[in-house]
C-alpha cells in the first residue's frame, strides 16, 4: 500500500466507525469522504501548499470519534433551508471535505432581518479528549447566517492541551447592508495541528471585518476567503506570533466580484526561535468589479536569525478602473528605538518586549470588543514575558 | 573629584574615527557648553556618553561619579543619573508616553532605593512639570513622540529630564528646530534644573541657546578634539568671528583645503 493510501486508510476506518445519522446527512458525509479520498492531503508541490508541509498530519495516526463541541447543536435540528446553506460557501478542498465527512453538530447562528445583536456570538472549541491508539481529532463546523440589515459580532476561540487535530470550517453569509465583526482567537496547545477554512459571502453594501489572531499550535493553516458583492466593504486583519518550531500559514483570498467594493487587509507577524510563517494574500478583482479599492499590507517582525517568513501578494486584476495597493515588510526591532528606551533606564530585555508588544498592539487596538481586547493583551503580555524570561 | 571625567577618548563608527582624544572634566553644579562645527564629533560624544552601541570606544576612559562609565549598559547609566536629550527624539508607535515615562521613572527610583509610584502618584508628580513645558496632558496617552511636531519632541525631552531628575544631563542640539518662544521655554526648563548637585552639558552649534542657558565653561570641539576652552565669552567670540576665526573649518571645507 502506498503512503497516501495508508493515510486514507486510517481516515476510512474512522469514517466507517462513526455513528450512523439521518440518510440525508449520511449522503452528505459519504460524498464528502469520496471527495477527500479523491483529493488526498495537499502536498508541497501544490502551489497553495508550497511552504507548508502537511506530513506531520498526513503521517499521524488518529483514533476515536470526531469530538463534540459545546457550542454546537445537532445538525438534524437545522431546518431544511438552513441545511442547504451548509457547504454552499466553503471551497471544495480536502480539509473541508474531511470536515463534512465527520459532520455531526454545527455551531449555528441566524440573525434576523434588521436585528442588532449586541452580545457577541461566542463559539469555543476545546481540544478533543485523548484517545487510545491515536491522536484525537475534531472537525468543528460553524454556520452564521446574517439577514439583510442585521448586525452581529462573532468570536471563535480555539484552545486545548496535548496533541490533536482541529480541522475547522466556518461559513458566514451576510445579507445586504449587514454588519458583521468576526474574531478568531487560536490558542491551541503547542503540539496541536490547527487547520481552518473560513468562507464569507457579503451581500450588497455589507460590511464585514475579521481579526484572525494566531498564538498557539505546532502547525497552523488558515484559509480565509471573502467574496464581496457590489459596494461591500471587508476588513481582513490578522496577527500571528510564532516561536520555537511553530509554523503558521495564512492564506487569504479577497474576491471583488462586483463593482465599488472596498477591502483593507493588514496582517502582522512576530517570529522568534526557529519558527516559520507564510502569508499569501490573493486579491481577485473580477472583470465587472470596477471602482474596487483594495489595500493589502503584511508586516513581519523577525526576532531571531533562524526564523523564516515567506510572504507573497497575489493580485489578479481583471478590471481596469481600480485601485489596488500591496506591500510587505520584514524587519527587526529598531536599534534606535531600543537605545531610546534604554537611555531612559528601561532594561534591554524589557525594552525589546515593549517594542515587540507595541508592534502587535496595532492589531489589538482595532478589536472592538473591550473584553476580548483585554484578554488578548493579557495573553500577549504573558507570551512576551515568557520570551524575555528564556 | 569631578562628576564626569573624560580622558583621551577615541571613538569610531564603521571604522571611521570621530573622536580623536577628548579630554573633559565637568563638576557637579556646573553648566558646560560644547560647541563646534558640523561633523566635529559633538553628537558622537553625547551618544557615547549615553552608551550608544553604534559607536566603538577604541581608547581612553570615562569616569562618572568615580565609576568606569564605559563598563555600564545604557540603562545602567540612566539609572545612575545620566540623561541624554536627543537631537532627534525617536518615535515609538504603540508605546504610550505615560507608560514609557512611568516605567522609566520607576526603574530609576528603584535604583535610588525609592518606592515605585502608582499611576495616581505619578500623574500628580508630573502635572506641574507638564504645565511648565506647556505640554498638554493628552500627550501622555499618545504614543512616544509619534506625530509630535519638532518643537513638541524637544519639549518632551526636557519634560522627561525634569521628571527623571538626572545628575548629569547632556543636551544634544536641543535648540535645533525651535522658534524663539519655544527656545525660551526649553531654556527656562533647563535653567530650573540647575542645582549644586547636578551637571549639565549643552551641545550646540549656535550661540543663541547660550544666551538663555548661560554656561560656566565653553569648549570648542573640532575634528574630534577639544581645541579651546574658556568662559562664556568664548561663545560670543565664536558668534562674532565664526569658527574660522579660530582656524576651524566645517568638515566639508576642511576637506577642500586639505
Amino acid at each position: 500500500m502506498t503512503a497516501a493510501a495508508e493515510q486514507i486508510g486510517n481516515w476510512l476506518e474512522l469514517f466507517t466507525r462513526q455513528e450512523r445519522a439521518d440518510p440525508w446527512l449520511e449522503k452528505l458525509r459519504e460524498d464528502a469522504f469520496a471527495r477527500f479520498t479523491e483529493l488526498g492531503f495537499p502536498a508541497t508541490r501544490d502551489e497553495d501548499w508550497r511552504f507548508t508541509n502537511l506530513a506531520p498530519i498526513a503521517r499521524a495516526k488518529f483514533a476515536g470519534q470526531a469530538a463534540d463541541a459545546p457550542d454546537q447543536i445537532e445538525i438534524a435540528r437545522l431546518s431544511e433551508a438552513d441545511r442547504a446553506q451548509l457547504g454552499k460557501y466553503a471551497p471544495q478542498t480536502a480539509f473541508v471535505a474531511l470536515n463534512t465527512a465527520f459532520l455531526k453538530g454545527v455551531a449555528f447562528a441566524k440573525i434576523g432581518r434588521g436585528a442588532l445583536v449586541e452580545q457577541p456570538v461566542a463559539i469555543t472549541q476545546s481540544a478533543p479528549p485523548a484517545q487510545a491508539g491515536g491522536l484525537p481529532h475534531a472537525h468543528p463546523r460553524t454556520l452564521i447566517l446574517v439577514a439583510p440589515g442585521a448586525q452581529c459580532t462573532i468570536i471563535e476561540t480555539y484552545q486545548g492541551e496535548g496533541q490533536y487535530l482541529t480541522n475547522a470550517v466556518t461559513e458566514i453569509a451576510a445579507g445586504e447592508g449587514a454588519v458583521v465583526d468576526h474574531y478568531k482567537v487560536q490558542m491551541e496547545s503547542a503540539d496541536a495541528f490547527h487547520i481552518a477554512t473560513m468562507q464569507v459571502s457579503l451581500g450588497r453594501s455589507a460590511n464585514f471585518s475579521t481579526h484572525n489572531i494566531s498564538l498557539g499550535g505546532a502547525l497552523t493553516r488558515n484559509d480565509i476567503g471573502v467574496r464581496l458583492a457590489e459596494g461591500a466593504e471587508a476588513t481582513v486583519n490578522g496577527l500571528y506570533l510564532v516561536n520555537g518550531t511553530q509554523h503558521v500559514d495564512n492564506h487569504t483570498e479577497i474576491d471583488h466580484a462586483e463593482p465599488h467594493g472596498t477591502s483593507h487587509e493588514l496582517y502582522k507577524g512576530i517570529l522568534d526561535g526557529r519558527a516559520s510563517a507564510v502569508f499569501n494574500g490573493r486579491i481577485i478583482v473580477r472583470k465587472d468589479a470596477q471602482k474596487t479599492d483594495s489595500k493589502q499590507t503584511n508586516k513581519n517582525l523577525v526576532l531571531s536569525d533562524d526564523a523564516v517568513i515567506d510572504t507573497k501578494p497575489e493580485l489578479q486584476i481583471l478590471a481596469d478602473d481600480v485601485r489596488c495597493t500591496h506591500g510587505a515588510t520584514i524587519g527587526q526591532l529598531d536599534a534606535e528605538s531600543l537605545f531610546y528606551l534604554q537611555s531612559r533606564g528601561i532594561g534591554r530585555v524589557e525594552a525589546r518586549s515593549l517594542l515587540t508588544q507595541a508592534f502587535a498592539q496595532d492589531i489589538i487596538d482595532r478589536i472592538k470588543v473591550p473584553e476580548l481586547r483585554e484578554q488578548l493583551e493579557r495573553a500577549l503580555a504573558g507570551k512576551f514575558h515568557e520570551r524575555t524570561n528564556r | 573629584m569631578a562628576l564626569l571625567e573624560i580622558k583621551g577618548l577615541h571613538a569610531t563608527v564603521a571604522d571611521r574615527e570621530i573622536l580623536k582624544g577628548v579630554d573633559l572634566s565637568v563638576d557637579a553644579g556646573e553648566v558646560h557648553a560644547i560647541m563646534g562645527p558640523n561633523g566635529s564629533g559633538k553628537s558622537t560624544l553625547a551618544q557615547v556618553l549615553a552608551g550608544r552601541e553604534l559607536y566603538q570606544v577604541t581608547a581612553g576612559e570615562v569616569t562618572y561619579d568615580g565609576k568606569d562609565l564605559l563598563a555600564l549598559s545604557p540603562e545602567d547609566r540612566a539609572r545612575q543619573g545620566i540623561f541624554l536629550a536627543f537631537q532627534y527624539p525617536v518615535e515609538i508607535p504603540g508605546v504610550s508616553n505615560m507608560y514609557f515615562l512611568k516605567a522609566a521613572l520607576n526603574t530609576i527610583r528603584k535604583n535610588r532605593g525609592q518606592p515605585e509610584l502608582d499611576a495616581m502618584d505619578f500623574l500628580n508628580r508630573i502635572r506641574e512639570k507638564m504645565t511648565a513645558m506647556n505640554m498638554d496632558e493628552t500627550l501622555l496617552n499618545r504614543p512616544v513622540n509619534a506625530g509630535f511636531s519638532g518643537g513638541e519632541k524637544k519639549r518632551n525631552e526636557i519634560f522627561q529630564m525634569a521628571v527623571l531628575e538626572p545628575r548629569l544631563a547632556i543636551l544634544d542640539e536641543t535648540d535645533s528646530g525651535l522658534d524663539i518662544d519655544a527656545l525660551k521655554l526649553v531654556a527656562a526648563g533647563v535653567n530650573a534644573m540647575r542645582s549644586a548637585d547636578r551637571a549639565i552639558v549643552v551641545v550646540t552649534h549656535y550661540q543663541r541657546l547660550l544666551n538663555e542657558i548661560v554656561p560656566d565653561t565653553v569648549h570648542v570641539l573640532a575634528d574630534g578634539r577639544i581645541v579651546k576652552s574658556g568662559g562664556k565669552e568664548l561663545a560670543i567670540e565664536l558668534e562674532q568671528g565664526g569658527y574660522a576665526a579660530l582656524g576651524i573649518y566645517e568638515e566639508s571645507e576642511a576637506v577642500g583645503k586639505a
